[in-house]
């Protein structure tokens, strides 16, 4: 029989016009050739477009940290850390299994006295995160780009301050990076540990339930009061005070922000409340990010507030109409409840049902931190960083390295630091910086590069079909199961107009098609369409309010769709790996997911 | 009611309960369990073990010792094993019981007749065994089903056809390898009003292929229940959630029935008419229904069950009747195995789920 294979990465065809796009990736994230022996999968959840130079920084970075965490701090058995590739701009991640079982019961031994402490502590432990994390928010707010202008300040001289703008340039450049990476470590602190709680009650719920939907245990878990919604809360509270004020006219389907501003600038005393209140809600709730946080032009809302405003019109409507628009909190709560307490019932033994209670209880003490942590680190830190990235860039474009501010992000992190040192040096010296005619030529050919690699078709898989996939964090992050590995080799006899994945949220609706690469183009959503994307995070949650159904290539049960489309009550179907290739804007389809099929109907 | 029920020959269905298995068998026990906690079940009544045992009495005070000949028998002659066998059935099928027996029987079928408002009721004779040896009965050929019987003598004779089953090779050869006294011999058999089903089936209250207590599975099909049964149709199948009453459904094209033969007498099977063939058998009020039913029947007996249902269209409108539960016995005896128990501290079932093979384990 012949060894069953994924594409080997040595085997990948260049990709025309796209020659050369290794040197805009570290050399250690490059496919060595002894990797066409393990087996790789594309992280599409967090990298489903061509990363640009900069943002390469947004793998490395947590790999770092999320490997530093599970293999050293808190010396899980089983893993290690995860490894990462990047071939033709996307991300390829393998996790590194410990085998050897002498070795697995020396970690365990530490495992037990470290990931003890935090489960012991863990309130407290959560509760000084949250102190922690915003402190490292309040330290990237506080960054400055600095200014280099004909002479330093007098009071740098009389202050005995000691030295000058030009080396602050760096050092600020360089904390925006240490803090970053701070944050990441502060990330994944305690993501494993939450996540290894939720899977310990996944599988005893599985064992003794074995046709209870994926999703059930999570709607047992659920919080209430979860931070990633509170931004969709804010706009809500916005549409309801526009309507009080009597400025519901202003918000028509297809509005420009600026116009709508301007307008609400001439409505006097009323416009001015509600651009007050808009100013209040803005910070922190409009720092999400479009995305997930894992690329620099992912604007947020803050940034770009398109977004925000196209939910608003029917929001407006919506209150104008006399509908609540509040989280029915309590009634989510009660039902929440009512199906924890149904199975439990169902166990058979006072024994079961304890140890249930225990699972359960463990679960729920974890979950505001999986549930919120998102909004501080992806979508509030993640907001700034690239606001002060971008504001170095503009220091770059102004001193004619660069010829425009978002140009640096075309550069790595430590191409970055070499063009600042440019500026520095031009800045000492009294020349001129030689950038624009070594970098202007490199950010114009990557541009070409990236343009050109977005057309690839990247190979959800690499390499080596693996024997066993049974690590839960690999399951619970990306819903990468056997299951899924055997989908991705066409082992099943689906026709080309069925797509599988994860029953992520119960229900079976049909519905036309709309296929949204990116979170820019949501504007296009019409009232009762499926929703068919790559991946959705918590700003696209205006859009689950229209649609009827939700469909994305990659994700868990865990996922940002799958929480969002539980609570909305829609079904959903994650984790396909292919559904935004397959399905085109416009075909009817159903999404089945009880089952986690999309079939496409014609 | 004690000596009552342990000396008619036949008694009304909802007379007796679980405790009456030795007189009514396990199958009439359970019907008149279920009339008791209330549940819709066609009505009724049992002849009784009683009503066997005089039968053979009689017909060796008659000078047909039944007992005595096949206790004499030689399990390992097959030839005269058969034979004797064969003339036994044939003498139980054809002698005539005594009349007390036949005439409770026959007032009996007249009581019935009249509590549903007319002669000749169609009806349902089952056997229903004490043993709950389950090899045994199903050698004893238990599964005996006769549907859509009509008149006394008709369903005399189909109760003796039950009884004469007691005597069919197999199951004579296993009570003589196991020396089963001939004495301790009993059976009884169901007269049941024959539901005239538009759709049947049965359903188990748990997952019956992996033992999930938190999911009601049924299968249902166009016609009576024997369809399904007997395997002669590919039933619709709906699995719904217990907790949440979400439906998993798997529609299958049913291209056979069974009905009652246009003669009144019997059933036939037949194609099912092509418009019905894919639709559902049954409706989603109909499932919520069932699933209720099923619940409380689970509920009364404390443990999963077995059930077999029928929905007919009566002047009320559809009605769905059970006509027959039992424990469920396939994954009771898995559950036994299933063990978790509560740790010292809730997160040390964490340590135990990723902790990895530990030396203590080997």
């Amino acid at each position: 029989m012949p060894e069953r294979s994924f594409p080997l990465p040595s085997e990948i065809e260049a990709v025309p016009g796209a020659e050369g796009w290794e040197a805009m990736y570290p050399y250690f994230s490059r496919f060595q050739p002894e990797d066409d022996q393990r087996f790789w999968f594309y992280n599409s959840m967090h990298f489903p477009e061509v990363v640009p130079a900069f943002d390469g920084i947004t793998s490395e970075v947590p790999y770092t940290a999320i490997g530093a965490n599970t293999a050293r701090l808190f010396s899980f058995p089983t893993t290690m850390g995860i490894e990462y590739r990047i071939l033709n701009g996307r991300v390829y991640i393998t996790a590194n299994p410990v085998l050897d079982e002498a070795e697995q019961g020396r970690r365990f031994v530490h495992f037990q006295e470290r990931a003890g402490h935090y489960y012991a502590n863990w309130d407290r432990i959560y509760g000084e995160w949250q102190q922690r994390i915003e402190a490292l928010i309040a330290e990237i707010e506080a960054v400055e780009v600095p200014v280099l202008g004909e002479l330093d300040p007098l009071e740098v001289v009389t202050g005995g301050r000691g030295f000058a703008s030009n080396h602050q340039v760096r050092e600020n450049f360089h904390r925006c990076i240490d803090l970053y990476s701070k944050m990441w470590h502060h990330h994944t602190e305690l993501l494993m540990l939450g996540y290894g709680a939720y899977v310990v009650f996944f599988e005893f719920c599985k064992q003794a339930f074995p046709e209870m939907g994926d999703q059930m245990v999570a709607r047992m878990v659920a919080g209430m009061d979860v931070t990633m919604y509170r931004p969709d809360d804010e706009l809500k509270q916005l549409a309801a005070l526009a309507v009080e004020l009597d400025l519901a006219d202003l918000f028509v389907e297809g509005a420009e922000p600026a116009k709508v501003l301007a307008a609400l600038g001439e409505r006097g005393d009323t416009g001015a409340r509600w651009l007050a209140a808009l100013e209040a809600a803005k910070d922190p709730w409009f720092n999400v990010s479009v995305g997930d946080g894992f690329y620099h032009h992912h604007l947020s809302w803050a940034d770009d507030l398109t977004v925000p405003f196209a939910a608003l019109p029917r929001y407006v409507e919506q209150v104008a109409a006399g509908e609540d628009l509040t989280r029915p909190t309590e009634r989510l709560a009660e039902e929440r409840d009512r199906i924890a307490a149904e199975y439990r019932a169902l166990l058979d033994s006072e024994d079961e049902k304890a140890a249930f209670d225990q699972m359960l209880g463990l679960c729920r003490q974890v979950f505001p931190y999986i549930e919120s942590h998102k909004f501080y680190c992806e979508h509030w830190f993640t907001t700034r960083f690239f606001q002060k990235i971008r504001a170095f860039g503009t220091l770059l474009a102004e001193r004619g390295v660069l010829l425009a501010a978002d140009d640096v992000f075309h550069l790595r992190h430590v191409e970055v630091e070499d063009a600042l040192a440019d500026v520095m040096l031009a800045w000492a010296s009294g020349g001129t910086e030689l950038g624009a005619r070594h970098w202007q030529p490199i950010v114009a050919e990557r541009k070409r590069i990236v343009e050109a690699l977005s057309g690839w078709s990247a190979p959800p898989a690499l390499g080596a079909v693996p024997e066993a996939l049974n690590d839960p964090a690999v399951k619970m992050l990306w819903g990468i199961t056997q299951e899924t590995v055997e989908t991705w080799l066409g082992g099943t006899d689906d026709d080309e107009s069925t797509v599988r994945g994860y029953a992520a949220s119960p229900g079976v609706v049909e519905g036309f098609a709309r296929v949204l690469l990116n979170v820019n183009d949501i504007g296009q959503i019409r009232e009762g369409e499926v929703l068919v994307c790559p991946v959705t995070a918590p700003s696209w949650g205006p859009v689950f309010g229209k649609i009827a159904a939700a469909v994305s290539d990659i994700g868990g049960t865990m996922s940002h769709a799958a929480i969002v489309a539980r609570e909305y009550g829609m079904p959903a179907v994650v984790g396909t790996g292919m559904a935004t290739a397959r399905i085109r804007t416009g075909d009817r389809v159903r999404v089945d997911g009880d089952r986690g099929v999309v079939t496409v109907l014609g | 009611m004690g000596t009552l029920v342990a000396t008619r020959s036949v008694l009304h269905l909802r007379d007796v309960g679980l405790d009456d298995v030795p007189t009514v068998g396990g199958k009439g026990a359970g019907l008149g369990e279920l009339l008791r906690a209330g549940i819709r079940v066609p009505t009724g009544v049992v002849v009784t073990t009683a009503a066997f045992r005089r039968t053979v009495e009689h017909l060796t005070s008659a000078g047909l010792p039944i007992p005595a000949r096949v206790a004499a028998l030689d399990p390992a002659d097959a030839e005269e094993l058969a034979a004797a066998t064969a003339e036994i059935r044939a003498v139980l099928e054809s002698a005539p019981p005594p009349d007390e027996v036949a005439e409770a029987l026959t007032a009996a079928y007249a009581a019935l007749c009249e509590e549903c408002g007319g002669p000749d009721l169609p009806v349902a004779v089952r056997s229903s065994a004490t043993s709950e040896d389950s090899a045994e009965a199903s050698f004893a050929g238990l599964q005996d089903t006769y549907l859509w019987v009509r008149g006394a003598d008709s369903v005399l004779a189909h109760v003796r056809r039950c009884w004469a089953s007691l005597y069919s090779v197999e199951s004579v050869t296993y009570r003589l390898r196991r020396g089963i006294p001939e004495t301790d011999l009993g059976m009884a058999v169901v007269v049941q009003r024959m539901v005239d089903a538009r759709s049947s089936g049965v359903l188990f209250t748990r997952s019956p292929r992996t033992g999930d207590k938190s999911v009601v599975a049924i299968d249902a099909s166009w016609g009576l229940g024997s369809a399904v049964v007997g395997g002669d149709v590919t039933p619709d199948s709906f699995v719904v959630s217990k907790v949440t009453g979400e439906i998993r459904r798997t529609v299958a094209s049913k291209t056979r029935w069974h009905r009652p033969d246009p003669s009144g007498y019997g059933v036939v099977e037949t194609d099912v008419p092509a418009e019905l063939q894919d639709r559902p058998s049954i409706s989603d009020a109909e499932i919520a229904e069932l699933v209720a039913i099923a619940r409380r029947v689970e509920a009364h007996h404390g443990c999963p069950q077995d059930v077999e249902w029928a929905v007919a269209e009566t002047a009320a409108g559809a009605e769905v009747f059970l006509l027959q539960s039992r424990p469920e016995t396939v994954w009771a005896e898995k559950d036994r195995a299933r063990t978790a128990a509560p740790a010292a501290r809730p997160f040390d079932h964490v340590f135990h789920v990723l902790g990895g093979k530990r030396p203590s384990e080997g």
